[in-house]
Parts: structure tokens; sequence; C-alpha cells
């Protein structure tokens, strides 16, 4: 056998990471299987976007009514707001390890940890949204025969949904970016490529780097997206 | 390879003296070898000291990175605010460095800028350009038509209305973004390990820490306390510029 | 009250003054950026005898001497990122500093590609490998070529390296490889006592290993390929956690290090499976660096690394690797201690 030493550039070039995107590369580690390629790629894309699609789905589940609620009683300001504060310190590494410490590794614990990064900019955001929503407005509504329940339904949740959805859009930032380390603790996601040099070479690292970028970017683009169609006309002509 | 140790009358020199090795059976394990252990207090008391030079490494590249973003957003703001055009282009680009995971800007700059501080700085200042840059237009365009006027009506240029009139009414704003952008730096500057930056991620990713709840709590502790200290200092600025109102502008980041 | 428009302005103003003057003092006083831990441990040992004589050639350890020759040599150790790794680059750090060198420590650069690369374009001057891991990952050997007796690894590695324009010096004493590791409750369940023991059982058990052992041939591929053994499941974790997935149940089998304290320490709890087939190769460490810089350093440089390893058992090691994984010691502290406790410093 014909001992080789892969050739190790200081700066590969992102031809090279492009390479290793979309076809199979060799490995000088795994005894001749090649790695990366679009499906692999694609594979742990996918799971990057599923795991943080469900911690955000979980943060929304438990920020928002809690957020509406505050907001539409008037009361908890310094919390809501102070845990927006305190919840945009917490540094995402040591929140990851300290789940894998103390929980576990897996699925569960991450999404865990990501829900909590992402709730404190949703709550805050809802919170602040409600209040600001015209008090003239919902006396209106009130005056019209509504229930607590449908005002803050059918008034105070659409006028807020800008400012939610800034909210959203703050938490699934962190989301992503946090969801990128998540091998660490037992999920594939892209930072695989990342954080494994060893294995898939420094084009494969720039690789992981490329295709996080753009997938952190698809999801700004979708959320941004999904922001203009739920914003009433209305508002959306106001903040014209 | 391995030869005859010399003989001598004490031990001699390649072999490790007697009590070298440490019992460590049950009883004997110290707090941070037990298997579950939350927070060891003795370890902490005696190794506190570790943490001095990651915190002061955190704290520079925090104050470096929110000083160069500052300038630049700052700068990016009074041109957009003076030329209408830009504003979206300078929004959405501000809005796309902030949306790349820093862990992958890291890696993308690695190649070009080096292992080290540099490469952490830029990718931190890029990431506190959004917010900086949407505060200080947030803050400008909040400013009142009617103070506008009357200080036209006084005769004065725009140049001077900018400064007289309209970047002191957006003060509070611009602190506001200030403030956001710092408490979030602190919190990213924890990865700026994976740069070969130090900080105090050094202290969390290392392979003796990864699953070391004491040292992942006294790391993540002194960052929280850092952002917490930072956002009292630029509270109390906001609250001193601006005297006749309270210091509210609590932007939605 | 009235709208002054100083106030304001002068509170910005100050601000950024704040922030000028404190980038400034930063940008003068600071400058290093990764590794702190390498600051003042010189005195100590530089201390001491500055006899310029260097002591009779091979053969046993010695004390290590400072020789003033050495003085103007800079020499960066490095290390790859786990704490048997950083302590072994501690170790040669220290040795060398005490030999009189100029040397600086630049530990955790990664994995071994990274810390080959790093030495090759010249930013560290040395850093310990495995002969196993040289010959397999960077030499294309199959884990079954790697050979079982020390000096013939190293001989084999030492040629290639040569090829690159590099050298690596002598083995150390002890030898470190991969392990499939479990609970001693497991292995009695399943009565497991050799690799191949899994055939037939290992569809029903979850193997937890470094994400990329997954497709390393000298590990989870060589497994699958070797054994012929398929698992329930693999889950990658970072290594730190390879005895925290046993403990906590998750994991059925872990893949470890022979060298691991844990498995000292806790012989009732965790065992490790026989290599029968031998897709883990034990390696010995082979500290590496380039032959200009062996050259320019003098004599000292290789004499002090294979005179300060002599006490590097795998009793040792374990001590020391227990040292910083289970009590939670800096490298340089463990380094230090083994270095004093071994007569090679004040």
């Amino acid at each position: 056998m014909t001992p080789a030493l892969l050739p190790h550039p200081s700066f590969a070039g992102f031809a090279g990471a492009f390479e290793f995107i979309f076809s199979k590369q060799e490995s000088s580690v795994t005894g001749g299987k090649k790695v990366g390629g679009i499906e692999q790629v694609l594979e742990l894309a996918w799971t990057q976007i599923e795991v943080s699609l469900l911690a955000l789905a979980v943060a929304l589940l438990i920020a928002v009514p809690l957020g509406l609620w505050f907001g539409h009683k008037g009361a908890g300001e310094l919390v809501a707001v102070g845990l927006g504060n305190a919840g945009r310190a917490i540094p995402e590494l040591a929140l990851i390890a300290f789940v894998a410490a103390i929980i576990g590794v897996g699925i569960v614990p991450l999404t865990g940890a990501l829900a909590v990064l992402g709730i404190p900019p949703i709550l805050t955001n809802t919170f602040v949204g409600i209040r600001q929503v015209d008090r003239a407005a919902v006396d209106a509504a009130r005056g019209v025969g509504m229930t607590e329940l449908e005002i803050m339904r059918k008034v105070e949740l659409p006028l807020a949904v800008p400012s939610i959805m800034t909210g959203v859009r703050g938490a699934s930032v962190n989301i992503v970016a946090t969801a990128t380390i998540a091998p660490l603790v037992g999920v594939l996601t892209l930072g695989d490529f990342i954080l494994g040099e060893n294995v898939y070479g420094v084009n494969g690292v720039v690789a992981g780097a490329i295709v996080t970028a753009i997938l952190a970017l698809l999801f700004e683009f979708a959320l941004a997206g999904v922001q203009r169609r739920l914003t009433s006309k209305g508002l959306r002509l106001q903040a014209q | 390879m391995i030869s005859g140790l010399p003989a001598t009358p004490l031990a001699a020199v390649g072999e490790v003296g007697e009590g070298f090795f440490h019992e460590r059976t049950g009883e004997t394990l110290p707090c941070q070898a037990r298997p579950s252990h939350l927070f060891c207090w003795d370890w902490a008391t005696e190794n506190i000291h570790r943490y001095g030079t990651p915190t002061v490494q955190q704290f520079e590249l925090v104050i470096i990175s929110v000083a160069i973003g500052f300038l630049v957003a700052f700068a990016f703001a009074l041109l957009a605010h003076r030329y209408h055009l830009l504003q979206w282009p300078l929004l959405a680009g501000t809005g796309l460095l902030f949306a790349i995971p820093s862990v992958a800007f890291f890696l993308l700059l690695l190649p070009v800028t080096g292992r080290g501080r540099e490469t952490a700085i830029i990718a931190l200042s890029a990431y506190t350009l959004q917010i900086i840059y949407r505060n200080v237009m947030s803050g400008l365009a909040n400013v009142p038509e009617s103070a506008k006027d009357a200080a036209r009506g006084m005769g004065l240029t725009e140049r001077q209305i900018l400064w007289k009139v309209e970047l002191p009414l957006a003060v509070p704003e611009i602190i506001g973004g200030l403030r956001i952008a710092t408490v979030s730096t602190v919190a990213i500057a924890t990865l700026a390990v994976f740069a070969h930056a130090g900080g105090l991620g050094t202290q969390i990713y290392s392979e003796a820490n990864l699953t070391f709840p004491t040292a992942i709590i006294i790391a993540g502790t002194i960052a929280i306390a850092m952002a917490l200290v930072f956002d009292v200092v630029l509270l109390t600025v906001q609250r001193f510029s601006t005297p006749w109102r309270r210091a509210e502008a609590e932007a939605t980041a | 009250m009235r709208f002054n428009h100083k106030r304001p302005l002068m509170a910005l103003a100050m601000l950024i003054a704040a922030l000028a003057l404190a980038v400034g003092i930063s940008a003068c006083g600071g400058g290093s950026s990764t590794t702190d831990e390498n600051t003042g441990a010189t005195e100590a040992e530089t201390g001491a005898a500055a006899e310029g004589e260097t002591g009779e050639e091979g053969g046993g350890a010695e004390a290590i001497v400072s020789n003033p020759e050495n003085a103007n040599v800079s020499l960066t150790i490095g290390s790859k990122n786990f704490p048997e790794q950083e302590i072994l680059g501690e170790i040669y750090t220290q040795a060398l500093q005490a030999a009189g060198y100029k040397a600086t420590s630049d530990l955790s650069l990664g994995s071994e590609t990274v810390a080959l690369k790093t030495l090759k374009a010249g930013q560290i001057s040395g850093y310990p490998e495995y002969a196993s891991t040289a010959l397999t990952s960077f030499f294309g050997l199959e884990p079954e070529e790697v050979p079982a007796d020390a000096t013939e690894a190293w001989e084999k590695a030492n040629a290639e390296f040569e090829k690159e324009g590099l050298v690596a010096f002598e083995p150390t004493p002890f030898a470190s490889a991969n392990a499939v590791g479990l609970l001693k409750s497991t292995a009695e369940k399943y009565n497991l006592k050799t690799v191949s023991d899994l055939e037939g059982v290992s569809e029903e058990l979850t193997l937890y290993g470094s994400p990329e052992c997954r497709q390393r041939i000298d590990c989870l591929a060589g497994l699958e390929k070797l054994y012929g053994l398929k698992f329930k499941e693999f889950h990658p974790v970072d290594i730190s956690l390879r005895y925290t997935v046993l403990e906590k149940g998750e994991a059925d089998l872990s893949i470890l290090f022979t060298t691991d304290p844990q498995l000292a320490a806790e012989k009732d709890k965790f065992v490790i499976l026989e290599d029968d087939k031998k897709v883990f190769p034990a390696g010995n460490v082979i500290f590496v660096t380039s032959k200009k810089v062996a050259e320019s350093a003098g004599p000292d440089y290789e004499k002090t690394i294979l005179n300060v390893q002599q006490g590097l058992t795998l009793k040792v090691m374990q001590e020391l690797d227990a040292r910083v994984e289970l009590e939670k010691q800096t490298p340089k502290e463990a380094a230090t201690a083994y270095l004093e406790s071994a007569g090679y410093i004040e």
C-alpha cells in the first residue's frame, strides 16, 4: 500500500469548499470511504433545520401566551423585559455544555436548551408589542362587547405581530447559530463539518461554514416573508 | 529507548517519588471527580484564579468589538440619514452579517485573517452592526418634526440641525442599541475559543471541563455578570444624557 | 427643564472617548491572543545551575541543567486538543525551559491534521504525536498494518516523516489506544470480554463516540468492516462526554482510551473489551518536529525531550491524566508536579 500524505494547503480557496459541497471527496482517515457531497450536506442541514424549528416552536408555545397575558394585564413588565435582557446575556456554549453534563445528550435536551435561548427575545417582544397597542382600540373593542379573550385574540395579537415577529427572528438567529455546535452533544448538524477537520479536511470545514451561513440566511428570509404575510395591510401601510 | 536508571541513594531521576500516585477510590474522590455533582465549592475557591486571564480577554474582545462596531454603524447611519437610497442596502447588509452563525463566521475568516484575536474581533464587530445601525436610524427617525421645523425656523442649517437637535434627541435610543449590542457580544464572545482567541470559552470548551458543571457555572456566571455590569453602566449614561425625560428607549431586538 | 442639546452629545462623546481609550489600552497592553498558561513558569526552573555542561550522553534519565547557549533559541511546543496531549505539551515545554530555551506552549491546536498543518507552516516547533495515529491518519496505513512493536512503529513513521522534512524522536514508554468500553454490569449481562464477543449482540446495543469516529477506519468504520459488527445506533458526542454517557445509562458502549484515569479509578464500574482483531492500534508518543528546527536548536533539544519522557510509564501517565481529567487540575500544574517528583527540575 503506498502511503500518501494528503496535501494541506493553508488556504484552500473557496473552490475546494464548493467541490466538497457537491461531490464526495477522499479522506485520509476513513480507509477508502469518501466523505462530503451533496447528500451528506443536505442530511446534516436538514437535521439542523429540524432541531431549530422544533426549538423555535417550543419557545413560541411558551413565550407568546406568557407575553400576551402579561401584556394584556399590563403587569410584570420587570419580569418580561428583565428576562429579555438577562436571556441575551446567556452564553450559548455554557448552556449547551451545562445541559449535556447535567441532563444528558441527544435531541431532547438539546431542543430544551435551544428553546431556553429562544424564549427571552420572544417573550419580551410579545410583551412590548401588546403594550404598544393603541388603548383606544382596546377600549373600543370592549365597548363593542368583546370578551377579554376575544380582545387578546382579535385586537391585540394582530397589532402586535410585527413586534412578535422581530422577536422570533432574533430568537431564530440565536437558535440556528447554536444548533451548529450540536455535534458536541449528540446531534449531527452542519457543525460536524466545521469541527471535524480531521475527517473532512480544510475544504470540509470551509464548506460547513458556507452552508451554515446560507442556512441561517434562508431562515432569516423565510421568517421575513412570514412576517410580511402575517402583518395586516393596515399596519404595513402605517409602517411606510 | 529506556535504559537502566543510574543507581543513586535517592529515588532515581525519571522515577516519580513515593506518594505521587493519589488514592482515588469512592470515599477519597474529591468533589469534582465524582460523577454526579453540581457545584464544588472547594475546587471553585482554590481555582478561581484560573478565570482571571480569560475574563480579561473576554472583556477586551467585547470592548474592542463594540467600539469598532459602533463607529462603523454610526458612520453608516449618518450616511444613510443623508442619502436615503442607502437605507435599505445598509439595513439588509448588516442584517445579513448578523444572521450568520458566529462559529461559521470565525471559520470562514480563519484562513484569511489567521487564528487569534483579529478574527474574533472582526466577526464580533459585524454582529453589533445591525443593532446599532437600526437604533441610530430609529432614534433619528423618531425626532419630532416640530423640533426640526422650529430649528429651521430659527435659521439653522441642516448640518446644525443634525448635531444640535436630531442627534441629541436620538441619543437615548442610540445608547439603548449599544446596550443590547454589548450584552449580546459578551454572550457570543464565549465562542471566541473556536477562533483561538481566548476568553471565557476556554474554561468551558476544554476537554476536561465540558462535563464539569462547576467550571461551566463559574464561566457562565462571570459572563452574565460582565454583561449586567456593562448594561448598568450604559443605562446610567443613558439616563445622564437626557435629564428632561426618563430614558426609556427600549428598542426591540 | 429646558432642552439642552449639549448634555446628550457630551454623554455620547464621553462614551466614545472611553471606548477609544479602552481600545487603545488593550491594543497596546495586550497582544497575545491564545494561550496564557505559559507565562512566568520560567523563573523557578531556569534559576538553578547554569553550568554550561550538559552531562553524559544518552543512558539514564538525569536532572535537567540549564545551558546558556540555548538562550537565544525560541521554541513553540504544540499539542492536540485533549488532556493527555496538553499534559505532554506542558511537560516538554517546561523541560525545555529548564534546559535554557525560550520555550512557550501553544496547546490544543486541534486534531492531528490541524497540528501537522501548524507544524509544517512553521507556527509551532513540534508536538507529540502517537505513532499509530501518524501511520494511519497521515500515511494511509490500515490499522492492522501498524506494527505492534514501539520501535518498529517509530522507525516506520520516522521514515515517512523524513520525506516531508520532519523528524520524529524516539517513543515514550507508555502507549495509548482507543477501546470499546462499557459498564461492568453490561459486560457481565451479555458475557462480553473481547470485541468479537459482540457478534450477534451488537444489534441491540448503542455505541457512542466522537463525531469523526463514525467514519474512521480505526473506529466505527473499522469495527463494521473488520469485525462485521452492526450496532443498533451510533451517537456522536464530544470525547469529553465518553464516560458521562455510560454513567447516565444513555450509552451501552462508548469509545474510551486505554490511558483513561477513570478505568483505573473505577475498576468496578468500567471495563474495556479486548481488541482481538486489532482495529485499534496502540501508539507510543513520538515527538515530531522539523529537521530545520532540530538542527538549529542544538543537541539539547532532542536530548531533553528523550530525557524527560523516560519517566512516562503507563501508570504515571494515567496518574497525570487523572489529575487533569478527574481532579480538574491544569495540565501545567500536572506537568510541573511530574517534573519535580521525578527529579528533572527543582
